[in-house]
């Protein structure tokens, strides 16, 4: 038997071949009657079967709502599973997914949308193969889906936020932004009405919005944007970062640096990540909603509009176990209420 | 011995050179994946999966034909994303501004070659290295895109054209957008497998110098070739923008290791004067269907990438590991009428 280069080539080629194939058998075994369950119950009702689209995965704020969905799936008789891109950098990095439930035939799809247009005309698509396509934390333009889980008001996190940078910095004093990446929908529109209400409202005469810079949502982007800011202002008394990430790298940085309790931070942050900041006096409060008891909703609204018992319609009502009853809004938007703010007195009592 | 060596490339029949190549090799490849995932991969028989695939990996099959053009003759271009976005940016700013959607795309088609001459003539004039070159426009053609729109981003195109970029051909699952693929792809086939111009691609991946000598002129060939290259990503962004009806300076980042992942993949050398169109297509498909068939597995797209990174680094370790071991196996001598490799009557300069 002689080889010479080219045949040697195609034996690499088949070996190759054999490896992937068995990757893919081996993922076969694993995941393959979960897959098929979702195709027949498409057709065939019974167990309803969801897919979570979170943003990007290893984010601790979509592993906390997909815990909560995985909860009221289990309490409404539901399949559910997580996908989605690695980065959320890419606007359009969520359409193979979306693309792959609408192959699956899947009942149900809830998905933070990473850009409001470029995922429309794949949610279109998942629509017109019956799949019941609800978003959350963040909206897509109100006519691609059915359904928006909005976790508070653009308004109410806002002048949360505002209220709370104000208090901790007595009122007066030069403020910045910490956000995710410079295209992130909910920041931008959190920023926008921040910036108005500092124009506007006479209590925040005295403080100056100095700067507004974006760490994408990484953790070490956002630590070094934060040591930035520091030096680029040296005046300023007041962080506010309206990202779980940003807010955490930034009392990370704080922490460690000659600005603890000098400079205040304060944004949207999740208990677990930022306890040890409140606990060691870098952080004195932070606000958000429980993205568990968002992830709960999205499920139960999802379910209620594939059991036909919603169409989405204003003043439509549905029930959502532990929560209670819920009201759809105008434009198909369904509210989980107002943020909730965490102190030292109250940290204790939160998991997530 | 040395001698044996040299022509042992020539011991095989035509025929068995011709269908045993690396090329051959990605195609069988990419066949067997896609009949395995038809018989076993729930869904990825059903009539969404063509029209889905081939959307998804239009932009890279489009940068992959001028791409494997450019890694042939030894240099890389780095900054095809960053002009997809810059072109992205460009087409939305201008639609909002009041042009038509032809008129805007065919200036940010301009302004896409431009970007490409601005890569060539520093690279081909002024001799600066192309790694060092196309990082620094990576950079600065994604700057300039995020810096003309911000943080908006314009949604509103005429539905006509985002029509075309979404449609398919009659009732076919085809994609429009594989027209302008197909054309495309005809065209740089015979600029790189049928003309002089090619030929002057692959001596100068072979040896530059060398090639200058044989009268080919390789400033001008390399200028020529990253031209094509950004008029080409420029429509790969302007295909991206009306596919999802949204302008932004972030569109498609990151997506030039995707296309020279493919372009390896499909058989071309890093270091140029080898590889072929058809393995690159081939490339390029061999990934998008695995992708999509492990996304119908549910399977996290982080394992996807180390399955679709093992074959790359498997791919460019195979051929020099087992053309190594193949020399320490004994071998018949060569057949003495097959030792001379055919010479092509080419006349240099031409």
């Amino acid at each position: 038997m002689k080889l010479h280069s080219n045949r040697a080539t195609a034996l690499a080629a088949l070996l190759l071949s054999v490896s992937v194939l068995s990757a893919c058998g081996a993922d076969d075994t694993e995941t393959g009657t979960g897959t098929d369950d979702g195709g027949d119950t498409g057709s065939g009702g019974g167990e309803s079967s969801l897919t979570m689209l979170p943003k990007n995965l290893g984010n601790p704020y979509f592993d906390t709502s997909t815990k909560g969905a995985e909860e009221a799936a289990g309490e409404a008789g539901a399949s559910i599973e997580q996908v989605g891109p690695e980065t959320g950098d890419d606007p359009a990095g969520q359409v193979p997914f979306i693309n792959t439930v609408a192959q699956q035939g899947a009942d149900g799809l809830i998905v933070s949308a990473n850009d409001p247009e470029a995922i429309c005309d794949a949610i279109g698509e998942a629509r017109d193969a019956g799949v019941k396509v609800v978003t959350f934390d963040s909206d897509t333009n109100p006519e691609c889906r059915d359904l928006f889980i909005n976790q508070a008001t653009a308004e109410g996190i806002a002048a949360k936020q505002l209220e709370l940078i104000a208090e901790e910095i007595g009122g007066s004093g030069e403020i910045a932004i910490l956000s995710a990446a410079a295209n992130a929908t909910n920041q931008n529109s959190w920023i926008e009405m921040m910036e108005a209400e500092l124009e506007s409202n006479a209590d925040y005469a005295d403080i100056e919005l100095v700067d507004t810079v974006y760490g994408d949502d990484q953790d070490q982007k956002s630590f070094d944007q934060t040591e930035a800011l520091l030096q680029n202002h040296p005046d300023l008394k007041g962080i506010i970062s309206p990202t779980t990430v940003g807010i955490a790298a930034a009392a990370r940085y704080l922490s460690e640096s000659d600005s603890k309790g000098k400079v205040a931070l304060t944004g949207l942050g999740t208990p677990n990540q930022m306890r040890e900041f409140v606990e060691d006096g870098t952080v004195s409060s932070f606000a958000l909603w429980n993205p568990g008891d968002l992830g709960y909703l999205a499920v139960f609204a999802t379910q209620a509009l594939i059991d036909g018992d919603i169409s989405g319609e204003e003043g439509d009502t549905f029930e959502a176990g532990k929560l209670g009853e819920f009201e759809v809004g105008a434009d198909g938007v369904v509210l989980l209420g107002e943020p909730f703010t965490f102190d030292a007195d109250n940290i204790a009592d939160f998991d997530f | 011995m040395s001698s044996t060596r040299t022509y042992t490339a020539y011991a095989r029949p035509l025929w068995w050179r011709t269908l045993v190549t690396r090329e051959s090799a990605v195609i069988t490849l990419t066949a067997l994946v896609i009949v395995y995932s038809i018989l076993n991969v729930p869904n990825f028989d059903g009539p969404l999966t063509l029209k889905f695939l081939l959307q998804d990996i239009a932009p890279i099959l489009l940068i992959a034909l001028p791409m494997t053009l450019i890694i042939v003759t030894g240099e890389i271009d780095l900054s095809v994303a960053s002009i997809v976005g810059l072109s992205s940016v460009l087409l939305g700013v201008l639609h909002e501004g009041g042009l038509s959607i032809p008129v805007a795309g065919l200036l940010a088609l301009l302004a896409g070659a431009a970007c490409g001459a601005l890569n060539g003539f520093l690279i081909a004039y002024v001799g600066l290295p192309s790694l060092a070159v196309t990082i620094g426009t990576l950079a600065l053609f994604r700057g300039v895109a995020v810096g003309l729109l911000g943080t908006k981003a314009v949604t509103e195109f005429t539905e006509r054209w985002t029509d075309l970029a979404t449609g398919t051909i009659g009732p076919t699952s085809i994609p429009l957008v594989m027209i302008p693929f197909v054309v495309l792809a005809i065209g740089f086939s015979l600029l790189l497998h049928f003309s002089t111009f090619g030929r002057g691609v692959y001596d100068i991946g072979l040896n530059d110098e060398a090639a200058h000598f044989t009268g080919v002129d390789v400033a001008r060939t390399k200028l020529i070739l990253f031209v094509l290259s950004g008029a080409v990503s420029a429509f790969a962004g302007i295909y991206y923008t009306l596919r999802f009806g949204s302008a932004r300076g972030d569109n498609a980042t990151g997506m030039e290791l995707q296309v020279i992942a493919a372009v390896l993949l499909g058989g071309v050398s890093i270091f140029g004067g080898r590889g072929r169109l058809h393995g690159v297509i081939a490339g390029v498909v061999l990934i998008g269907v695995i992708a999509s068939a492990l996304r119908l597995e549910s399977v996290t797209v982080n394992v996807t990438n180390i399955i679709i990174g093992l074959l790359l680094v498997a791919s460019v370790i195979a051929t020099p590991l087992l053309s190594w071991a193949a020399t320490r196996l004994p071998r018949r001598s060569p057949r003495p009428e097959e030792t001379t490799p055919p010479k092509q009557a080419t006349p240099a300069g031409v």
